[in-house]
């Protein structure tokens, strides 16, 4: 049928880096590469064979995916469980033979995701690795994961107060790299420790009272920086650290459904779909921690963040804590997030500022809204 | 003690069964009625403005039933049964008129497979004997099936007028509301067409159907609509996939049956809380065009 694998997959943030080591740890002969680097065209393709208003993450994935087909992919895969996620799979295959591509699209979404599914759709493809060689591959890529999230959850937090320009993001790129080229849960060990003593020699130079957001919202939007113009960035220029929870060990280790739904008690009773109540939790932990801002992100049209949008809304009220919602789509401008941005930024600075100048001044009242 | 049930969203589902329920156990019910401006108006103004059209006019009639009741039922739907569930809009209800309306007492129940034992938990919230709820339960149950029956024989007759028929696949609480796919079959009645529902025909059967068009599809609703047109085909002159900006079930769906139906006229119509008639007008009149063009060519 097809007569070398050309393996290639929608591009998710960094993670691709992951997700070539595995498909090439499973598929030695393979070649795998990830979609060409995203850029306003990728957007472009995307939006011009997507339904109009479908959520901004199918338009992204279906222009890495023609993208890829150009570069010769023949296997293509996607994933996706919860809301329309799941769904997306059966759309764009349709979308791409209709568009005259031959290729092999593996949709691992819904029930195809669970372990014996996985296991023969890995089989079907032509993988002929022994069952403890492919757990070890697994094995490898989760940890890896592990690794990058841990890695870039601190560096997120800290790298707004870098001493030397671009340091973290030395030992970020030389983290990826190890990872990329891990063959073994040894390799990967190695790149742990090395990633750990170069972290140790960071130097941060914090202000006493430095501005803290937590970044909240569904889980492309949040993971894939192209699509939402890189916002973690931009805060991180204006001297802002940034949490953020989300993340691919997140989704697939760190969910607690019941605790979450627990924790954001009062403002929802229910789950509310894919990661809205997770939005809700975490943000509602952000207020008790005393974070300044939240900045709560999400595709156009995004239903379950939707749902825990007026949860969100009281939650600011009620906890005195700013809540920047942002809806990033096809035609979001750029300019547009960064004037807001930059006001939003402004108004949590001067908030705490004034918040302090209160607290320090007897008989201000700012806690009773007299000043 | 009296009961809201807001006009929109599964009303047009359940509406029998809700009526009865709370008749049976005692209790008043008084219902937002159709949608009129005032609704739309209000609707917009209280949710996000992304939200979906017929979320907006929900929340206008909840909005519309504050003060005039006692407990407003909001249900919440997850699922039917394995891979049948309602679109996640449902799933999030509750919690969205709860935060909306922080003042107003919800009354709720949560579908996620077995239905029955949620209502014996609603009517013990209401303070009854578990045997009135369950012969209340049933009754209602009755009743919904009985009306649905109606409908469907009502709709066999009109799929043998000699008239050019369309059916119209959407959201039933799109297709019926006032403010949302009314318009769209005034028009086609105009035209001297028949309109034929999706949801008024077997729903076991349409979503056994909807297999043929979408292997994956997971939401029932949708299943129920997609499933009539391999159904209704020989029966039916085109099809009007009617949908609400931004539906986030249809975006996808719709696409997919756009593109997988070649043996029927169809289009799809997307409406929205601006939309003028005179666009509406000309899409419908164009279509119905379509159809007698294409039975006059077929007599030929």
């Amino acid at each position: 049928m097809l007569d070398k694998l050309a393996i290639s997959f929608p591009h998710l943030g960094d993670y691709s880096v992951v997700f070539t080591q595995l498909i090439r740890h499973l598929f030695p002969d393979a070649r795998v590469f990830p979609a060409p680097p995203m850029t306003q065209k990728t957007v472009e393709l995307g939006s011009r064979y997507s339904p109009d208003f479908v959520c901004a993450p199918f338009k992204f994935n279906l222009g890495n995916y023609i993208e890829a087909l150009e570069q010769g992919a023949n296997v293509l895969v996607q994933t996706g469980t919860g809301c329309r996620y799941g769904y997306y799979g059966e759309l764009q295959e349709q979308i791409l033979r209709d568009l005259g591509y031959r290729f092999q699209f593996v949709c691992l979404s819904r029930e195809r995701a669970k372990p014996a599914a996985l296991y023969r759709n890995i089989r079907n493809l032509g993988c002929d690795l022994s069952l403890p060689r492919m757990a070890e591959a697994m094995l490898l890529a989760c940890e890896s994961i592990r690794a990058m999230d841990r890695y870039e959850y601190w560096m997120r937090e800290q790298v707004a107060f870098e001493t030397v320009p671009g340091s973290f993001e030395q030992v970020r790129q030389q983290l990826f790299a190890d990872i990329a080229r891990a063959d073994s849960l040894a390799d990967l060990q190695k790149a742990k420790a090395r990633c750990r003593k170069a972290s140790a020699a960071l130097k941060t130079d914090p202000p006493q009272h430095p501005l803290r957001v937590g970044i909240v919202g569904d889980l492309y939007t949040l993971m894939e920086p192209f699509s939402n113009f890189f916002v973690e960035r931009q805060l991180i220029q204006q001297g802002i650290s940034v949490s953020r929870v989300m993340g691919v060990w997140f989704l697939l280790f760190g969910k607690n459904h019941k605790q979450a739904l627990k924790d954001s008690r009062p403002y929802l009773g229910y789950t509310v779909g894919a990661n809205g109540v997770d939005s809700v939790a975490q943000s509602l932990a952000y207020a008790k921690r005393g974070y300044d801002g939240i900045i709560h992100m999400k595709s156009f049209g995004c239903i379950p963040e939707l749902n825990a949008t007026p949860a969100l809304m009281n939650l600011s009220r009620d906890w005195d804590i700013p809540i920047l919602h942002l809806s990033f789509d096809s035609h979001t401008s750029e300019t547009g997030v960064q004037t807001r941005l930059e006001a939003f930024a402004d108004m949590i600075r001067m908030k705490k500022e004034e918040g302090r100048i209160a607290d320090s001044q007897f008989g201000r009242g700012y806690r009773f809204g007299i000043h | 003690m009296t009961i809201g049930i807001p006009n929109a969203l599964l009303y047009y589902r359940y509406q029998y069964l809700w009526k009865t329920f709370f008749a049976e156990l005692g209790c008043d019910v008084v219902t937002s009625g159709s949608t009129c401006q005032a609704t739309l108006t209000q609707g917009v103004a209280l949710s996000v403005a992304e939200c979906c059209l017929p979320v907006k006019l929900f929340l206008g009639h909840v909005a519309s039933l504050i003060g005039r009741c006692d407990a407003i039922l909001v249900p919440r739907f997850e699922t039917l049964e394995k891979n049948q569930e309602f679109c996640v809009r449902f799933w999030g209800l509750p919690d969205v008129v709860r935060n909306t309306f922080p003042q107003a007492n919800v009354l709720s129940y949560n579908l996620k497979g077995r239905e029955g034992r949620e209502f014996l938990a609603l009517g013990k919230r209401l303070g009854k004997h578990p045997a009135q709820i369950l012969k209340a339960y049933r009754r209602g149950v009755q009743e919904q099936s009985r009306q649905d029956r109606l409908a469907r024989e009502q709709q066999e007759i009109l799929l043998s007028s000699p008239a050019p028929k369309v059916l119209l696949a959407g959201q039933p609480y799109l297709i019926h509301d006032a403010f949302g796919g009314a318009p769209v079959i005034r028009m086609i009645e105009q035209q001297g067409g028949v309109p034929i529902f999706a949801e008024r025909f077997d729903r076991k059967a349409c979503r056994a159907a909807s297999r043929e068009l979408s292997k994956d599809l997971y939401w029932v609703v949708n299943q129920e609509i997609i499933g009539a047109i391999p159904l209704a085909k020989h029966q039916v002159d085109g099809v009007l996939l009617v949908t609400a900006f931004p539906c986030g079930t249809d975006s996808l769906v719709n696409e997919l049956v756009l593109r997988r139906v070649g043996d029927i006229p169809i289009a799809q119509i997307v409406l929205d809380e601006h939309q003028g008639e005179a666009g509406l007008q000309t899409r419908v009149e164009c279509f119905m065009d379509i159809l007698q063009e294409r039975r006059q060519s077929r007599a030929r």
